[in-house]
């Protein structure tokens, strides 16, 4: 079943409460034909377990690794995906799009 | 983002009331503005102009690029009357990601072959609300279809003491000033009965059921795309 956004933000204060390391990734802007719109939410944990999509599949494993290192360091940070970019070989948008995320720990 | 400001946002969704969250993308900073506080807020015109549109987006106050997470609630289409009208806005209602449902105590007409995959309710309006339909609020719009007073009037009141964004009834001006005067006579305001669209839907010269469908939708969008602090009340 698809995760709503309401699942999503619940998870997070879930896991929170439940003492886990927490990380909310949210898609602040994007250009062209970005798969998820902005708002869109991810939730991942200090294990990896992750609910939410902020790119359709594209570049979640980057998201996630993000939301892993800043459950680390504690800091909040915009991470940058897209065609023109020179990670795109390795995790780009198929698609063609560019996206922004916002990647922050919950505390 | 701290806990609590997480909390306090799913608190706000749980009770279907709009919420937004101010992230100061440089700084971290986070603060989270109910709807009840927009109007005092500093940020009022923004967050109100913000909330209405019903998106999420980057915004610079100041020099500062912030982050607005617009949490609004769900909008839901409550049709009273199972009719033929109903039965063209309802995928046009889904298209629009309103969530919809069918009010009709007569089961002639709201059986599931008329209306597929419609939530459809085979109660009287004050039956069906705060049970089978959850109690109306100010994200619900409702629209009154069945041209029969003692199935339309019961969920009109309804839909106006829980002051739902959208009101609307069909019927000639003949029939609404008659309706009028039955509300007043129950201790409606002159200015509530004013909030009911009648005849309802925009005058686009409709004729055709799925018309009239498009004239009551576009009404829709345009009473939830208004600035909402502007419609506070």
């Amino acid at each position: 079943m698809l995760s709503t956004e309401t699942d999503i933000l619940s998870t997070a204060e879930a896991w929170r409460r439940a003492g886990r390391g927490v990380a909310l990734a949210t898609v602040i802007e994007t250009w062209g034909s970005a798969p998820r719109p902005v708002g869109s939410h991810l939730v991942v944990d200090a294990d990896g377990n992750f609910l939410g999509s902020v790119s359709g599949g594209c570049v979640e494993g980057a998201v996630i690794t993000e939301g892993m290192e800043a459950i680390a360091d504690g800091r909040a940070r915009v991470v940058a995906f897209g065609v023109a970019d020179e990670t795109a070989w390795r995790v780009g948008l198929s698609c063609g799009g560019r996206i922004r995320v916002y990647v922050e720990p919950v505390t | 983002m701290q806990l609590d400001a997480l909390t306090a946002l799913n608190a706000e969704r749980a009770a279907r009331r709009a919420a937004i969250l101010v992230t100061d993308l440089d700084g971290g900073t986070q603060r989270v503005v109910r709807e009840a506080e927009i109007a005092a807020d500093p940020l009022a015109d923004l967050l109100g102009q913000r909330l209405a549109s019903g998106k999420s987006s980057l915004a610079e106050v100041e020099g500062r690029p912030l982050f607005l997470t617009v949490q609004a609630p769900p909008v839901r289409l409550v049709i009273v009357g199972a009719v033929h009208i109903s039965q063209a806005l309802c995928p046009m209602a889904t298209a629009l990601d309103l969530d919809v449902a069918v009010i009709d105590p007569r089961t002639a007409f709201a059986t599931p072959e008329r209306f597929p995959g419609i939530d459809l309710v085979t109660l009287w309006p004050d039956e069906a609300f705060g049970g089978a339909v959850p109690a109306l609020d100010r994200y619900c719009a409702v629209a009154a279809l069945t041209h029969d007073p003692k199935i339309d009037d019961p969920a009109l009141m309804a839909a106006l003491r829980a002051d739902c964004f959208y009101v609307g009834a069909l019927g000639s001006r003949k029939t609404h000033a008659a309706r009028v005067a039955r509300l007043g006579a129950v201790g409606f305001t002159e200015d509530a009965i004013g909030r009911i669209a009648a005849p309802i839907g925009l005058d686009i010269g409709a004729v055709s059921p799925a018309e009239i469908a498009v004239s009551i939708l576009g009404q829709i969008v345009e009473a939830q795309r208004a600035p909402r602090s502007a419609a506070a009340r």
